[in-house]
């Protein structure tokens, strides 16, 4: 497990920029992630690591290939202050987990260092540093059935009002 | 209960109930908008949950980001969504840009617009909730008819005073991103109000509502009005609406109020939308390509301005030039009035109406050392093209007024 750390405001041309988002192919998407931000990220990647960023990640354009592209190359959580809203929504509707945590517990993070994700938040296991953590519940109850898609091959629409509680 | 906002109204309309901000319900949709990228990806996960959509007449395929096909890629990915609109009898649409499409021939006051495209909220501009969403929430919408939303937290903007002499909404909509910040309407609405508004015509709020989208807004929204039917009936389809508001004990998460008066033409500078200054901190700045186009200033009006600068005169020697109509509306239009024959005259390249060179697929690519001034939305690294060029968004009336020089100019001495 490795940490990959990101400034604030990381748009969707970054994650996958347009000129290569034209794929529906998910290991080809996976291959472009970052690809002229951080040319080594698509490559070295492995399952089970972190991206730990600044505020608002995920701004910019809908494109669902940004969460797609994150998912296949194995990301376990993204953990930042603050994430844009489309970008959410469709990390919530793919189970792409999305941590948000306190600014300071992130400028104290540094790529070499080992994280955890506990019931009471997150652990920076290097420096000992902790914070509480906010996951969306729906995200949460999404997640447990294998996104958005899964759910409603055996639930209607409607039961999404509840899954929540 | 305390009053209710506009946008609580329309989803409470939607879900069939009354719902309070925070509440998470499932509401029904009265347009699903998807364009031929988002729907390449919503294809997939649509045949995973269904087999026919719910009502192909509430469905909208729009061919604009890369039309026509600027590669065999592309091409492909086309083939592949009209194999899907045929099968399901979508209607597909050739004509332009989604979101000034779908404002011309499409949206009410009151409506639910679910899009597949960050810059749905555009449509807010018409008095309607116009929300961007991904592709999966397009695939359940086109096979359900619904959505799931979070009610969201409405920050209310007033804005008072006139637009000084050579001031545009493109200038206040820049101005409030760099004062509210990329994130500073985040999962928010942000709802339009106080004395000016009511002299934005349509095509203003249009250029308002697009950029909300930028400030990480829900939607920007423009309670429909005497503005709102002239547009309708300005396209021959108007239908009496009811003038929803929110109500005065609406609860709102900040209510700003603005004076346009002190706004003068702003630049946003590259990498971010928020990074707007007054034109003079930029003036002089050497440019190789201006692109007027894009869903938030390529309409009637923007050409309309535009021309009123460039009369005359020629584009600066060297300068790509790039004049894309937002639709094949504004196109024909600009055909007969001759706006476009007087753009190519100056020396512009006219392309055919959709987004462009915006999102760097196509007509107006940039390479390493090109620098953009655009009146389009986003000023991303990498946005147009090559990772090294750099772009600088502002009003059409900044843009032609840079043509001619081949730098960041001001616009106002040419108004004179």
């Amino acid at each position: 497990m490795r940490v990959w750390k990101f400034g604030n405001s990381i748009n969707t041309d970054l994650i996958t920029p347009g000129r290569y988002n034209i794929t529906t192919d998910k290991r080809e998407l996976a291959k472009v992630a970052f690809i002229e931000h951080r040319p080594e990220f698509a490559r070295e990647v492995k399952k089970g690591d972190f991206i730990v960023a600044g505020r608002n990640f995920g701004c910019g354009s809908s494109r669902e290939t940004a969460v797609t592209a994150l998912l296949e190359c194995g990301i376990a959580a993204i953990i930042a202050p603050s994430f844009a809203r489309i970008f959410y929504r469709n990390a919530i509707n793919n189970g792409l987990l999305l941590v948000t945590v306190d600014e300071a517990f992130i400028a104290g993070v540094e790529e070499t260092h080992q994280l955890a994700l506990r019931e009471s938040g997150v652990v920076n296991l290097t420096t000992g540093a902790s914070a509480p953590a906010g996951v969306s519940p729906m995200l949460l109850a999404l997640q447990k059935h294998g996104g958005l898609l899964s759910f409603l091959k055996t639930h209607k629409i409607e039961e999404l009002e509840r899954v929540q509680q | 209960m305390a009053g209710m906002t506009l946008s609580q109204k329309i989803l409470s309309a939607h879900a069939g109930r009354k719902l309070a901000i925070g509440d998470t319900a499932v509401i029904s949709v009265d347009y699903v908008l998807a364009h031929d990228t988002t729907t390449a990806w919503a294809i997939e996960p649509f045949h995973e949950i269904a087999t026919k959509v719910f009502d192909p007449s509430k469905i909208f395929i729009f061919f604009d980001h890369a039309f026509p096909a600027p590669s065999t890629q592309f091409a492909e990915m086309h083939a592949k969504i009209r194999r899907f609109c045929s099968e399901q009898g979508i209607k597909m649409h050739f004509d332009g840009v989604c979101h000034q499409l779908m404002a011309e021939k499409f949206t009410y006051p009151n409506t639910f617009l679910l899009g597949a495209d960050s810059h749905t909220p555009t449509g807010g501009a018409m008095g309607a909730m116009c929300c961007g969403f991904g592709s999966t929430d397009a695939a359940v919408a086109m096979a359900t008819g619904k959505a799931w939303v979070k009610v969201p937290e409405t920050i209310r903007i007033n804005l008072e005073g006139k637009l000084p002499f050579g001031v545009y909404p493109k200038d206040v909509i820049l101005g409030i991103a760099r004062d509210l910040s990329s994130e500073g309407a985040n999962y928010k609405v942000v709802e339009f109000g106080g004395s000016a508004i009511a002299d934005f015509d349509v095509p203003s709020r249009l250029t308002l509502c697009n950029m909300c989208a930028e400030i990480g807004a829900k939607t920007g929204i423009v309670p429909a009005d005497a503005q709102t039917r002239a547009y309708l009936e300005s396209q021959g389809r108007y239908q009496p609406f009811e003038e929803l508001r929110s109500d005065p004990d609406a609860h709102f998460e900040q209510v700003l109020t603005i004076d346009i008066s002190k706004f003068e033409p702003t630049v946003s500078t590259p990498p971010d939308i928020d990074r707007g200054v007054p034109i003079a901190e930029v003036e002089g700045t050497p440019i190789t390509q201006v692109f007027l186009g894009s869903c938030t200033n390529c309409r009637l009006e923007d050409l309309a301005v535009a021309y009123k600068i460039m009369k005359g005169k020629k584009v600066k020697e060297g300068v790509k030039f790039i004049v894309t109509p937002a639709s094949r509306q504004v196109y024909e239009q600009a055909l007969v009035n001759g706006f476009l024959m007087e753009f190519s005259k100056m020396g512009a390249t006219i392309a055919p109406p959709g987004c462009g060179a915006c999102l760097g697929r196509h007509m107006g690519v940039l390479g390493d050392d090109d620098v953009c001034i655009s009146t389009s939305n986003r000023n991303f690294t990498g946005r147009m093209g090559s990772p090294k060029a750099k772009i600088y968004l502002a009003s059409p009336a900044v843009a032609a007024a840079s043509a001619l020089e081949g730098k960041i100019a001001d616009p106002r001495k040419y108004l004179k």
